[in-house]
């Protein structure tokens, strides 16, 4: 046959004259499609090649699929694939097409090859066609089963296809348990690999209706599995290594010593030149040590130079996906990295998001012995001809400044650049002189002689300008010119678009007039005026508040415009510490890179496959809130409560000193009331400003603490309804409307707290003694559990909120209920109840 | 798990678009591109290589000129996700000997061929051009390397005119040569990025200014005498050739392989026996002793997986049975003190109220036997600078200098420059504004680019090569090649 003449007609395969090419590539396959031909498959070969060009750029060849499947009755491998891969494209819009396909894609199924019975199992379970399942369950049983590891390999993902396509179809099949067994014994490592991502994915989204699926899940994290796992790391692909090292963080080892075993184990992972491995391995490494201070330090030293290695290889994409886990590190831990400044020194080439960590680092990083150095450096980059970078050098420098070393230099050096004459290093260095005169007026004399010498002419940003003026204002008794500055600023003050500068102008006019009357008062009635008649509602408003004052009682007037400072000490932390937290946990993750926690900007089906129900405040299971914004706010408050107490000791500010107060010894189940009670207060007492409203707890647990401890005298045996529901809505109402009736501390079996990977283990555990789970979340140490109980007899019902630390194996206990009188009793069947987790 | 794979030619058309899971909608390579392309309305900063948009994240990384892109919604570890990118633009190349976008058209079903063994469903399968290659059967149709411009890889290693077999580099490693024999051959490139940061080549920029700020009125005259005095000597020493110091200094190396021998055989590296690993005790970035005593000291290095370092304890010596493909058997990292293959020196003066000159001098610190290629010397101008004319040595070839107005950026290129020369550009400055404060709180800094085959700073060498004989006669080709680049190459001033 001649070689295919119409490529005359096409030369370039991107610019394809429309349908009429469709419809000839149509009529030439159906001339091919019976022929024997020799050299048939070479025309075959470039026919199928021009349909997959068009579908590449988009243009629609599905008119096409009926030669396409005649044609590829072939047992010419390169010309199968072509034709998989077509019909893997249309085959979901075009169901009774597909239909056409199965015929010859089970026969291959079947095939000698197996390369072909693999490819061809593939391509099935990709079509995408609902109803075409039924065909897909005896090929892929056939080849979980394939004495070739090709096929097995397909298989094992193909199950996964088949369950996103008709769950029930593929447990019927009874899949799961088949890829289990595949997963523990077969010799391919790919295999089990693909064993364990399906069976990742399909047990996490059966978990939450079915109690079977969550067990197996926490399964997957026994320590036989894991320790399998760990045993064949060498034997995986590096991608399979990411995997399996996934799972191993989710992993707690029961002691010290069995820590140690995993880390030096896992330890030649970190030479590897992949970094995806790397930055998994020290994954591990970080949320195993987590309770050992001094072990965490040591890791945080051992993985600095591999990271540091895998920041200078790669290419830059690379290197700045290592970088922001570095960053991630440097400020939890700045003190470790201060000897390695110089690596964070930035190169003229590199782009702007990696230069903006690295200032972030060097921020951090700066210390006594380092500052000069650090210092040193900025002023490099603020002299730099790119302007964004010169701004962030010159904040990175008055961040240290405000960090307290050596300040004397570092105010120096400031106003050097106020001699540079440059308009935006100018701005920039305004704003931060001021707030470094917040906090260090003593500098002020200083200061003044510079930022006095500067024309308000240069000065064009509103930010620096604002900047300016108020430091004209707060410091007009030293600085000679300030009223006549400031006149001639009040002269201008039409042209001043700024509304944020005219309101600063104002109150620095105020200011002046205060400390200056006679020099002033002409400025002041000016800008009085001005600012009565300002359209701005703000300026105006101040200037008529101003007028009214000064007309009451100028004495007053000064004790509101201008009262003693004081000093301001620390400047606020733009991100909490529970966020940095949140973050820490998910290292090796998209929210490292963002600075975010992931429920920030993942729809709640892709959280991952041990991300459970977050929204505990809201128990979402049946009730979505219609409101996104207040979902969120909910979500946030959620975290704080559950991360109280996870900041790590180094980090002792904030709310380190729950961390404390949480792990603090020689609390056990009998704790007096009083002690217990004291402890609640603290964690109380910060609920109503970590919580908002709309979940509700705050004004309960303000009138817990008014309720006394109840101890009711020696109750009779409590039974517990084995049969009772509610539902979570009802269950939310209900939990709203009652006060707390106790709250208890109490502790946790560490081997129960061992059984706490997975979450289902402690409700199923607690549904044994008739108390059932209503909802559940949280993450390594902390899990919340809210549980529900009924009275044999009566309708009275108990209800509980659980929260368990399980790193220092503390239980938090708050029990509300109808029946007052029982809470006691109740609580300690509870405890009983408890106390036999993970001993059974 | 992946979503979606694309790769976007840099117009932003489709060249390869493959969708795993189905659930990121179609359009996603026209709304990334758009994305990337007005990242910033000034359109200075570039995107980052990962970002999130309505829910989806977009990974990417550039591959000559190409952005191969993954999509995901799950929160997926970045660094998986890039290097997946980078291996997968490394197996293309691998198979199609180029990696352009003319080989990626022209072999776009062998393309997809490669993409669906390599990720299925999302979940990444392998890599390996080794495992691949039983797994994919068309055929590479070979684009022409050498129609190809200079700058590509096969560039790196030219040595004055004699041309290493560097089109080597570019050949499948797949497609068999015409005559239908493959050539026994194996690759080992030794290639080291520095990086080198001088101080101001002349001291007396920082005591004035310092005189300048804290200091009243009275003092003033004297000082500015003081100055002008410490200025002029200043101008002195940098005649004299007195140079900025080294603030600091890295050398980030791979050795790389490329292997065309059948049969896997087994491969013994041997390294220099004076190499240490870590460097212990001393705090990184420290220039104090070490250099005197010659030993090659790597702060920190990582292997590649095939790597066995049994006797690396010993003599110094990795073994690996190399996958085919070309891999990088070792990254390393040095900050250990090093000789710079160039120096710089900037003199940037005032003539007159709205005039400057500028005297650029650079000089080749390595043996005469090595020359250097494409060398690029930039250096940002005032912003009031309106006209420069150039004055270059006479009788050197290839070089010209160039005032990129928008930019306001000098310009400086040299073909060569061979080991121990030393070249001298004059340039006069005319501005639109007089000036004002400091002329080198204007100017500068100086950046270099360049390229050095068959040089490396470090002195890490791969002393020999053993393969382990099959029972063939035929002795297989080795090429050892050492290269070095400038990776952000600065003298201050």
């Amino acid at each position: 046959m001649a070689p295919p003449a119409q490529s005359h007609r096409s030369p370039s395969p991107s610019q394809p004259s429309g349908k009429g090419e469709v419809s000839d590539l149509k009529t030439q396959l159906r001339q091919l499609a019976g022929s024997r031909a020799p050299g048939t498959d070479d025309t075959k070969r470039e026919l199928f090649k021009k349909v997959i060009s068009y579908m590449t750029i988009g243009i629609d060849v599905s008119s096409v699929f009926s030669e396409m499947v005649m044609c590829s009755a072939t047992s010419d491998i390169v010309l199968k694939k072509m034709c998989y891969l077509y019909v893997g494209n249309y085959a979901k819009h075009n169901p009774d097409l597909a239909l056409l396909t199965i015929n010859f894609l089970q026969r291959d199924c079947k095939d000698e090859d197996p390369m072909i019975r693999g490819l061809a199992l593939r391509s099935s379970c990709s079509l995408g066609v609902a109803n075409l399942v039924e065909y897909l369950v005896g090929p892929l049983g056939n080849g979980l089963k394939d004495g070739n590891s090709y096929v097995r390999m397909v298989a094992a993902v193909g199950v996964l296809k088949l369950y996103h396509l008709s769950a029930s179809t593929c447990l019927d099949a009874d899949f799961p348990p088949l890829l289990k067994q595949l997963m523990l014994k077969d010799k391919d490592a790919q295999v089990v690999a693909n064993c364990l991502t399906s069976l990742q994915e399909i047990w996490s989204l059966e978990a939450s209706t079915s109690e079977e699926a969550a067990r197996e899940r926490e399964m997957l994290l026994s320590k036989p599995v894991v320790y399998y796992f760990l045993n064949r790391m060498k034997e995986f692909s590096e991608w399979a290594q990411c995997i399996v090292l996934e799972l191993v963080s989710k992993y707690v080892p029961v002691d010290s010593e069995e820590i140690f075993d995993i880390m030096n184990l896992l330890e030649d992972r970190l030479l590897h030149a992949n970094g995806a491995v790397v930055l998994a391995t020290i994954k591990v490494f970080l949320h195993m040590t987590l309770s050992m201070t001094d072990v965490h330090q040591q890791v945080y030293e051992r993985i600095k130079a591999p990271l540091l290695t895998l920041v200078s290889s790669g290419s830059p994409e690379q290197s700045y996906a290592v970088l922001s886990h570095l960053h991630l590190l440097v400020m939890r831990a700045p003190y470790i990295f201060s000897s390695d400044y110089k690596h964070f020194y930035c190169q003229y080439n590199e782009p702007f998001y990696v230069k903006k960590l690295k200032l972030d680092m060097l921020t951090a990083v700066a210390n006594e012995s380092n500052t000069y150095e650090i210092v040193t450096e900025l002023c490099e980059y603020v002299a730099n001809v790119d302007i964004p970078m010169a701004r962030e050098s010159i904040r990175a420098v008055g961040k240290i400044a405000l960090q307290q070393y050596d300040v004397n230099a570092i105010v120096d050096r400031l106003l050097q650049f106020l001699e540079m004459e440059k308009e935006h290093v100018t701005a920039e260095t305004l704003v931060l002189v001021k707030d470094l005169l917040r906090k260090y007026p003593q500098w002020s004399h200083d200061c003044i002689a510079v930022v006095g010498n500067i024309s308000s002419k240069n000065v064009q940003e509103p930010k620096a300008k604002a900047a300016l003026i108020w430091m004209l204002g707060e410091y007009a008794q030293d600085m000679q010119d300030s009223p006549y500055i400031l006149e001639g600023l009040v002269e201008n003050w039409d042209e001043e678009n700024s509304a944020e500068v005219r309101l600063h102008l104002l109150t620095a006019v105020m200011k002046c007039f205060l400390r200056r009357a006679p020099e002033t008062q002409k400025a002041l009635g000016d800008a009085l005026a001005a600012g009565v008649a300002d359209f701005n509602q703000d300026v105006h408003d101040r200037a008529l508040l101003y007028y009214r004052l000064l007309k009451y009682d100028v004495s007053v007037a000064e004790r509101i415009v201008n009262p003693p400072k004081q000093a301001v000490s620390v400047f606020a932390d733009t991100q909490s510490s529970e966020m940095k937290d949140r973050i820490f946990d998910e290292f090796n993750s998209l929210s490292v890179v963002y600075q975010k926690p992931s429920y920030m900007f993942t729809d709640k089906e892709h959280r991952g496959p041990f991300a459970f129900s977050e929204e505990l405040g809201t128990l979402s299971i049946g009730t979505e809130p219609s409101d996104g914004a207040v979902a969120a706010q909910r979500v946030e408050a959620n975290d704080k409560d559950l991360l109280l107490g996870t900041s790590e000791k180094e980090e002792s500010h904030g709310y380190g000193n729950n961390g404390s107060a949480y792990s603090a010894p020689s609390y056990d189940a009998s704790t007096t009331a009083g002690a217990s009670q004291g402890h609640f207060d603290l964690v109380s007492i910060d609920q109503p400003s970590t919580l908002h409203p709309p979940s509700g707890f705050a004004i309960d647990d303000l009138l817990g603490l008014g309720m006394p401890a109840a101890p009711s005298s020696a109750p009779p045996a409590l039974l517990l309804n084995a049969k009772a529901a509610i539902d979570p809505s009802a269950f939310q109402q209900k939990w709203r409307q009652l006060p707390v009736s106790l709250s208890q501390e109490t502790s946790i079996d560490p081997q129960g707290v061992a059984g706490m990977t997975n979450p289902q283990a402690l409700p199923q555990h607690m549904q044994g003694h008739s108390i059932n789970c209503i909802a559940s979340g949280g993450q390594a140490p902390n899990f919340k559990f809210f549980f529900f109980a009924q009275k044999a007899e009566g309708s009275f019902a108990y209800l509980v909120e659980c929260v368990i630390n399980s790193s220092s194996c503390k239980v938090q206990l708050k029990i509300k209920t109808d029946d007052q009188a029982t809470s006691q009793a109740f609580s300690e069947l509870f405890q009983s109840a408890l106390s036999k987790f993970g001993s059974a | 798990m992946i979503s979606q794979f694309f790769v976007l030619s840099q117009r932003g058309d489709n060249i390869v678009f493959r969708d795993y899971r189905r659930d990121v909608q179609k359009g996603s390579a026209e709304i990334f591109f758009r994305k990337v392309k007005f990242w910033k309305e000034d359109g200075k900063e570039e995107a980052p290589p990962v970002f999130n948009l309505d829910g989806v994240n977009y990974f990417h990384v550039k591959v000559v000129g190409l952005l191969f892109v993954a999509t995901t919604r799950t929160n997926l570890a970045p660094s998986l996700a890039l290097e997946l990118l980078q291996r997968i633009a490394r197996a293309i190349k691998d198979y199609l000997g180029v990696l352009s976008e003319e080989s990626m058209r022209k072999n776009f079903v062998l393309v997809y061929e490669l993409l669906d063994e390599v990720i299925d469903f999302g979940y990444v399968q392998t890599t390996s051009t080794e495992v691949l290659k039983s797994y994919v059967f068309n055929e590479p149709i070979v684009v022409d390397a050498a129609r190809l411009p200079t700058l590509g890889p096969a560039a790196l290693f030219m040595q004055g005119n004699k041309r290493m077999p560097g089109t080597a580099v570019t050949k499948s490693v797949v497609a068999n040569d015409p005559g239908g024999r493959k050539r026994e051959e194996i690759f080992v490139d030794i290639i080291e990025k520095i990086s080198v940061t001088f101080s101001s080549s002349v001291s007396y920029s920082s005591i004035s200014s310092a005189c300048l700020c804290s200091f009243a009125d009275t003092l003033d005259c004297y000082l500015l005498e003081a100055w002008s005095i410490l200025k002029r000597l200043g101008v002195m020493l940098s005649n004299d050739d007195e140079q900025g110091y080294v603030l600091t200094s890295e050398i980030d190396g791979t050795i790389q392989m490329k292997s065309y021998l059948t049969g896997n055989p087994e491969i013994r590296l041997a390294l220099n026996d004076d190499l240490h690993i870590g460097r212990g005790s001393v705090p990184s970035f420290g220039y104090s002793g070490s250099s005197g005593t010659g030993a090659v000291i790597l702060d920190d290095c990582n292997f590649h997986e095939s790597v066995h370092m049994d006797n690396f304890d010993i003599d110094r010596t990795l073994s690996l049975v190399p996958p085919d493909g070309e891999f990088p058997v070792m990254n390393y990292r040095i900050t250990q003190e090093f000789k710079p293959p160039f120096t710089v020196n900037t003199l940037i003066e005032e003539a007159g109220s709205l005039k400057a000159e500028v005297i650029l001098k650079i000089r080749a610190e390595f043996p005469s036997s090595i020359t250097a290629n494409t060398i690029l010397i930039e250096m940002p101008l005032p912003t009031y600078t309106t006209r420069v004319n150039f004055d270059l040595d006479r009788g050197i070839v290839g070089q010209n200098a160039d005032f990129k107005e928008s930019q306001k950026k000098l310009e400086w290129n040299i073909k060569k420059i061979v080991g121990g020369s030393e070249h001298t550009l004059r340039a006069k400055l005319n501005f639109s504004q007089e000036l004002h404060g400091n002329i080198t709180k204007e100017a500068g800094p100086v950046s270099l680019t360049f390229t050095i085959p068959m040089y490396n700073p470090s002195r890490l060498q791969v002393k020999y090569l053993q393969i382990a004989k099959k029972g063939k006669t035929t002795n297989p080709y080795r090429w050892v090649r050492y290269v070095t680049q400038a990776n952000s190459y600065v003298a201050r001033i």
